[in-house]
């Protein structure tokens, strides 16, 4: 079916959920609670790494009020095998590792026993009184000294994947992958100019608003029952019942409203232990992690160092490019230093290029995803280096952007070739931008970067049920981070030609809905929204089947439009249209319940560019920085909520800026981490911002039926490198590592002016 | 350890609780008043999304004791809508698409009535240094000022229609 007119998508209408979430009225994570509901607390590693020898739980077991206490003992021990429920594959074994330490502590903040108690203030006394003893090891923070031949090793069994021939001894480095296109020496020989260079970055927080929350129940029948806060209720059933040896069917988890995950609620920490607990004791558990447990045993993503080296020639076109990416995994494998690789160089369509990368563990905690994971650590270098090449060669870095840009049938160095892609609209629009030819004044400057991210599809099932009264409910099963619930009713109602607000979205649980892959990889308006048009389109082929009943005519003669059937063809004008509602109401007696559903695994996901313009002004004297104005076009396919789409990317913007600027995870020499706090840990303030202008570009994505490509995840790619490039097009000075805190560009400033003496 | 009897009012209503020493008024809030509107988001007072209105003073929640509010009037994100009318911060962040996952919301919108309670007419640079104390990891913040300026416009013409009799 072609959608050729829209009244629906594109429209701006007030979000279904939204009145729940301005009066208090939604339920988050932490707002259930059960009959009888006990309060769990972790017992967490004071060591970045200890053997564990012992755990004496005798002292909490005899406080009053302490119901249970669980430690790995009670976790079924479980081989290693890749799962992909997650949002990247991630090894069950260590998952179950992370959620409850087995020998050893990997991290300051490593769980290794858990309580139940009836009170917070029982259950945080018995944690005290678990009696852990250790033999502390030495550590490794850093990403390159744990490559160092003699660090400490975290897993005795680790042996460096995609090396030939494989090496025979054990290392932190538990993966190297490359990708290669053409030959790089022989571009590097044909280039005029080459840069090249070395980029850092601190791993940084997701930094929801929202503590992980859940409350989990279990029953003397073997059912349990969990409500929790995460990207995905699929997701935590499979993890809940991989890790305690459960069938999936006994486990029904119903979403909660959702307080911000940016992929860092696509893994358990909670869920598996609060039901352990429940197991043990038959009552409900509750568990919140504070702030200081987030930081610590949560997320974050990846810190890394970045190796560019790009040549081009004095007209601008790139001849050859090389990187080498380190990425911290944290104590288990899995950075996306992946997805790091292939996005690095997807903006460019590049004859010669390799790209190698390094997934290396430490003793962090585990790193989760974090919108567009891998790629803002790599594109920081690339569009550093890029501008620093433009630069060199006297050409303006949008045209210079432009000359290499990838298009239709270019092949990426990761294997694709590129379709449907926009970025070549996005450097236009950016060009053509006011704000591009805007004056600058003193120590202010301008940087433009760009980004890529892939965009996913994936499993989705949905329902669109019509009622008796002509409303209808749409059923899915993505928990609503940002306005997905507006965007899947409005495709529903587009389908079936009545209001939105006559359209009521609801995110099922487990049991109410088939499976859908959790909310991530900016796939839910593009893969649920398709199975959501698929399942509207179904409930109108069956509307349309049950006028025809009505009027006795041949269903091919029945079509519909503006959310009524019309007789067409022989019948053409001989009966008055009849409305959804008409129909629905009649639906008892023309064969029953009206509705439609579809199961899908949505394919034809397009990829997202964006192109940012920042100004900054630099403080000399004490080296703050301050964003003047800020400018992200981005290719979005189509802007089904125009309004969630802008949000979408000013909310990545301010991210980018907070990594760009000032947050970063600090260590003490005993590896344990010093600004757990956002205090300490500083996320940018409405006072740090100034207002982000988004600006849509649509190239439409031909294999969804309204045009949809991913948002979320491209606007959170380029803005380190645009404030980088600007901070250098105020002062001239290069900043290759984050953040770009006032002492380090004040010492970069001190630096410079000492050179010059 | 023997609790505290405290009366005050929440949202104009008489209210009575027993509560632990320990307790922050976030608690008791949401554990004994079943009033969740309001977050813990970090419970160091660095988040806001546990802002309530205490005799007309901003705070947050967490940051006092249960047993201080002995006396007080409190303002809960839960009395900010008039029965089933929404306040014009409420409706304006509907409208502006202000809030995403909407965790900070109910903090945003009980600390915007605040600064609009003292500074009917705030600045773009007053808003959002009044506001600079409530963490958003999703908006980026333009969508939440452009509410709180429209519902401040909305405020002011609603006061002065009043003032003529209109």
């Amino acid at each position: 079916m072609a959608y050729e007119t829209l009244r629906v998508v594109g429209t701006r209408p007030i979000r279904p959920d939204g009145v729940d979430k301005v009066t208090g009225r939604a339920q988050f994570g932490a707002d259930m609670t059960m009959s009888g509901q006990l309060v769990g607390k972790m017992k967490r590693s004071p060591h970045a790494h200890a053997r564990i020898l012992g755990i004496d739980a005798t002292k909490a077991l005899a406080l009053p009020g302490v119901k249970a206490v669980v430690t790995s003992a009670d976790f079924p021990e479980i081989p290693d095998e890749m799962a992909f429920v997650g949002e990247g594959p991630m090894n069950f074994r260590d998952l179950s590792c992370n959620c409850m330490a087995r020998d050893k502590a990997l991290y300051e903040g490593h769980a290794v026993a858990a309580v139940a108690a009836t009170t917070a203030a029982i259950a945080e006394e018995a944690v005290a009184l678990i009696e852990v003893s250790y033999e502390v090891l030495p550590h490794v923070i850093d990403v390159e000294a744990a490559m160092a031949e003699d660090a400490p090793l975290l897993h005795p069994r680790m042996i460096t994947q995609g090396v030939s021939p494989a090496p025979t001894k054990p290392s932190n480095i538990a993966k190297k992958i490359v990708f290669a296109l053409g030959d790089v020496a022989q571009g590097f020989a044909e280039a005029e100019a080459i840069v090249e260079r070395k980029y850092t970055t601190k791993p940084v927080h997701q930094a929801y608003i929202e503590p992980h929350a859940c409350i989990a129940a279990a029953g003397s029948d073997g059912q349990a029952q969990i409500f929790s806060s995460s990207q995905g209720q699929f997701m935590v059933r499979a993890y809940a019942a991989k890790l305690l040896g459960m069938d999936i069917a006994s486990i029904r988890v119903t979403p909660a409203e959702i307080g911000g995950g940016f992929g860092g609620k696509t893994l358990v920490y909670l869920e598996p232990v609060a039901l352990a607990l429940s197991r043990k004791c038959g009552r409900p558990v509750k568990m919140v992690m504070s702030r200081e447990e987030v930081f610590k045993a949560t997320g974050p993503t990846s810190g890394g160092t970045v190796s560019v080296k790009i040549g081009a020639k004095k007209d601008g076109t790139i001849t050859a490019a090389e990187a080498v990416l380190k990425y911290q995994a944290g104590a288990f494998a899995g950075s996306p230093v992946g997805p790091g690789c292939m996005a690095a160089f997807a903006m460019y369509d590049l004859k010669n290029v390799t790209i190698t990368g390094y997934d290396v563990v430490s003793n962090r905690p585990k790193v989760a995803a974090y919108r567009a994971p891998g790629a803002p650590i790599s594109t920081f270098g690339v569009e550093s280096c890029v501008d620093e090449l433009a630069r060199k060669i006297g050409m303006d870095p949008i045209a210079f952007r432009a000359k290499n840009a990838a298009k239709n049938g270019t092949k990426a160095a990761y294997g694709p070739t590129f379709r449907d892609i926009g970025y070549a609209e996005t450097l236009e629009a950016a060009r053509k931008h006011p704000h591009y030819q805007s004056p600058l004044g003193k120590n202010q400057g301008r940087g433009v970067a760009s980004g890529f991210w892939f965009n996913i599809g994936g499993e989705s099932s949905a329902a669109v049920n019509i009622n008796e009264d002509g409303t209808a409910v749409v059923v899915e099963g993505n928990p609503d981070i940002g306005g997905s619930r507006a965007a899947l009713a409005m495709m529903a109602a587009e389908v079936l030609g009545i209001p939105v607000e006559r359209v009521r979205p609801v995110v099922a649980d487990t049991s109410a809905i088939g499976y859908n892959f959790l909310t991530g990889g900016s796939r839910v308006t593009f893969a649920s929204g398709m199975a959501v048009v698929q399942a509207a389109e179904q409930a109108v082929a069956e509307l349309r089947k049950r006028a025809a009943i009505s009027w006795d005519i041949p269903v091919d003669d029945v079509a519909w439009a503006d959310g009524k059937a019309h007789a067409t063809g022989a019948s053409v004008g001989k009966f008055q249209p009849l409305s959804l509602a008409d129909i629905a109401l009649k639906s008892a007696r023309t064969g029953g319940p009206i509705g439609g559903k579809a199961q899908i695994n949505a394919q034809g996901a397009a990829p997202g560019y964006g192109t940012h313009i920042c100004d900054v002004e630099v403080d000399l004297e004490t080296g703050h920085v301050t964003i003047l104005r800020y400018t992200a076009v981005q290719d979005v396919g189509r802007a089904v909520h125009p309004s969630y789409v802008e949000g979408q990317i000013q909310g990545g913007v301010a991210q980018g800026i907070g990594w760009a600027l000032n947050e970063e995870y600090i260590y003490d020499k005993d590896g344990r981490l010093e600004n757990p706090g956002f205090l300490d840990y500083r996320v940018p303030v409405c006072s740090d911002l100034p207002m982000i202008e988004a600006v849509v570009v649509e190239v439409p994505n031909p294999r969804h039926p309204f045009g949809v490509k991913g948002v979320g995840e491209v606007p959170i790619v380029p803005p380190m490198a645009a404030v980088a490039n600007a901070i250098c097009d105020a002062i001239g000075v290069r900043m290759p590592d984050l953040p770009i805190s006032p002492p380090r560009l004040r010492a970069a400033i001190d630096r410079r002016a000492e050179a010059a003496e | 350890m023997s609790k505290h009897h405290v009366s005050a009012t929440v949202n104009g209503e008489p209210v009575e609780f027993l509560c632990e020493p320990q307790e922050t008024l976030l608690d008791v809030l949401r554990d004994r008043l079943n009033l969740t509107g309001s977050k813990e988001g970090c419970g160091s007072g660095d988040c806001g999304a546990c802002s309530v209105i205490v005799d007309g003073r901003l705070l947050c929640s967490c940051l006092i004791l249960g047993a201080e509010a002995e006396g007080r009037a409190i303002e809960t994100i839960e009395g900010l809508a008039q029965g089933d009318k929404l306040h014009p911060l409420q409706q304006r962040f509907l409208e502006h698409a202000a809030l995403q996952c909407g965790f900070c919301t109910p903090g945003f919108l009980v600390a915007a009535k605040a600064l609009l309670d003292c500074n009917p007419d705030p600045t773009e640079s007053e808003a959002r240094f009044w506001l600079a104390g409530n963490l958003c990891r999703c908006t980026g913040y333009d969508k939440i000022i452009r509410a709180v300026l429209d519902a401040a416009a909305d405020l002011r013409k609603a006061k002065g229609d009043a003032r003529h009799g209109l």
